[in-house]
């Protein structure tokens, strides 16, 4: 890994950090809601008489098995990302030291 | 940029799917081409569509004091172009909307052409815009990643303004609302995609230097990070 990657990251880090530390979030616990949901909400105050066409054919119980699930999403991306990374530096390792030998 | 399951007209809904449907046709195409002539491309092809499940699942707190998610698209586009992006994306969303509830099967059309269509072709835009004004490989990395992100939730915006016109204002209040949500939200996790799209693309250009060039990927070898 690079200097600059770190910085980069680094500074990636500072960007989802501050806005936590910077926006006080509301003391009834509704803070950082997603935007996706308040879109909806405006959708239903812009039209109230919109009836959806349809509804989710399954919803997670509860936010514990959503983010179960996000996190299972998270996970399987990573996992192929760490494959292929572990991979290629085992690669080039490999012939590295068949140089040297 | 998910539209919730349901939240368009039926119209609107199927129109969507109607446009979508020919970019995800000729990305399937592109994808079964690139695995076809070099099987060896596939491994950039799972890092591609493992980068979007991983942005995409991530959350993230913005300056609004709501939370959105970064597409991670433009990474994909810009490696084997824009319309590859659309069948992955239609995997990750199709993922959302049957285990999360989050987006739907009604708005899969909708939510697609934003997040992996527009985005990714507004990425290459940039990309080969940059690239062909002699922008260094990163920063063009960088401002293509972070632009695509930002189109795709524009993109939402005019698609929730079109179905939901204010009752007084009509489509452009509507409009400016959506964005206020979106737009607004999406900046600085735009830009945090963009730094991230970057660390992950220098890295390819390390690891696969061969395998982009052959893709057609403009990168200079060792110029991949400033």
């Amino acid at each position: 890994m690079k200097r600059t990657d770190v910085i980069l990251l680094l500074v990636a880090v500072v960007l989802i950090v501050l806005p936590l530390v910077l926006v006080k979030a509301p003391a009834d616990g509704s803070g950082f809601g997603g935007a996706d949901g308040q879109a909806q909400s405006l959708i239903t105050k812009i039209a109230p008489g919109f009836k959806p066409i349809f509804r989710p054919i399954w919803t997670p119980p509860s936010s514990e098995i959503s983010t179960l699930i996000f996190s299972l999403q998270a996970a399987m991306g990573c996992g192929f990302l760490g494959y292929y990374v572990g991979l290629r530096v085992g690669k080039r390792r490999a012939s590295e030291e068949s140089k040297e030998a | 940029m998910h539209i919730a399951e349901g939240f368009l007209p039926a119209k609107q809904a199927i129109g969507w799917a109607v446009v979508s449907a020919p970019f995800v046709a000729v990305g399937l195409g592109r994808i079964k081409k690139v695995v076809a002539e070099r099987p060896e491309h596939r491994m950039l092809l799972g890092v591609a569509a493992a980068f979007t499940f991983v942005l995409s699942a991530l959350k993230l707190p913005s300056v609004t004091g709501s939370c959105s998610h970064p597409t991670g698209t433009g990474l994909g586009g810009i490696i084997f172009g824009p319309l590859a992006m659309a069948p992955v994306g239609v995997v990750v969303l199709l993922f959302q909307a049957l285990l999360l509830a989050h987006g739907g099967i009604t708005t899969l059309g909708a939510n697609v052409f934003s997040m992996a269509i527009v985005g990714p072709l507004v990425a290459v835009g940039v990309w080969r815009l940059l690239r062909a004004l002699g922008v260094p490989t990163s920063y063009g990395v960088f401002a293509a990643a972070t632009l695509g992100d930002l189109a795709t939730y524009v993109t939402t915006a005019f698609q929730l303004a079109i179905a939901f016109p204010d009752p007084s204002g009509g489509m452009i209040v509507s409009l400016v609302k959506f964005l206020s949500i979106f737009a607004l939200t999406q900046i600085p996790l735009a830009v945090t995609e963009g730094l991230v799209t970057v660390v992950v693309f220098g890295a390819l250009a390390r690891f696969d230097a061969a395998v982009l060039s052959d893709l057609g990927v403009s990168t200079l070898a060792g110029e991949a990070t400033p």
